[in-house]
């Protein structure tokens, strides 16, 4: 387990808001939100390609450790702000969720 | 706790940004009060279907939240079309969303199913042309 911060520092994301400093337990990847909510783990590092404010709807609601916004998507104005008020981790990458998957697989594993 | 709250919403059918404003209220007052977490998950989930439900469906609608010792009861009340098939929109995978809301990640036909799947009791009152009522309990056991 290591906190979202060490995350974000390990992978090199871009760090669009800070957030809470919350534990990862684990990793999600999905899109459909409807899907996520009822399926993601709490604690869990949610890499999607959604950028609407929806998604921080759902990442309070299921207590993710953060968001990971892969492919290089930026997070439109309203998630932004949503989630600098709700203070969630909010990260960037421009890998795909496969290949981020893998690399939090081994942090995670490692335990750094 | 003895005595019964209440909290009233009302779901703002215009406003698809501020869906979920409701649900995330309750999942604060409920962590407040000091619910379990596997509680706050049933009923945030639950809530949060139910109040996308309502924007992308039915134009809004009211959302009744009484939470008591030992149980949170939630009514969720629209004006909407109604639903036709109420067997075939509680199947996983099943949805009529437009693609408009398709394209904000929602309409993975997964609302209703998530919502019977995390309350303990559910049940659906619809009538096409007049509307859809929602109710949800989840125990504190």
């Amino acid at each position: 387990m290591i906190s979202n911060e060490a995350l974000a520092t390990s992978l090199g994301l871009e760090i669009f808001n800070k957030g809470e400093e919350k534990n990862v337990e684990c990793g999600y990847c999905g899109d459909l939100l409807s899907w996520v909510m009822g399926k993601a783990e709490s604690g869990c590092a949610w890499m999607t390609v959604m950028n609407n404010v929806n998604v921080a709807a759902v990442a309070v609601l299921r207590d993710v450790a953060c968001i990971v916004l892969v492919e290089g998507v930026k997070p439109d104005e309203n998630l932004l702000s949503r989630a600098q008020i709700e203070d969630i981790a909010l990260y960037g990458s421009s890998e795909d969720s496969y290949t981020l998957s893998v690399k939090i697989d081994k942090l995670l594993k490692s335990g750094i | 706790m003895n005595e019964t709250l209440k909290y009233v919403y009302e779901v703002d059918g215009s406003d698809f940004m501020s869906a979920g404003v409701a649900s995330a209220d309750v999942k604060k007052n409920l962590k407040m009060l000091g619910f379990s977490g596997d509680l706050i998950k049933k009923v945030s989930i639950a809530m949060y279907e139910g109040e996308i439900n309502m924007v992308i469906h039915a134009n809004g609608g009211i959302a009744t939240v009484e939470v008591s010792d030992d149980c949170v009861s939630i009514v969720l009340a629209d004006k909407g079309p109604g639903i036709e098939d109420i067997e075939l929109a509680m199947s996983e995978g099943y949805s009529t969303a437009p693609d408009r809301i398709r394209a904000l990640g929602f309409g993975a036909g997964m609302g209703l199913p998530n919502m019977k799947k995390y309350c303990d009791e559910f049940k659906i009152e619809t009538e096409l042309g007049v509307g859809t009522t929602v109710y949800m309990k989840v125990y504190n056991s």
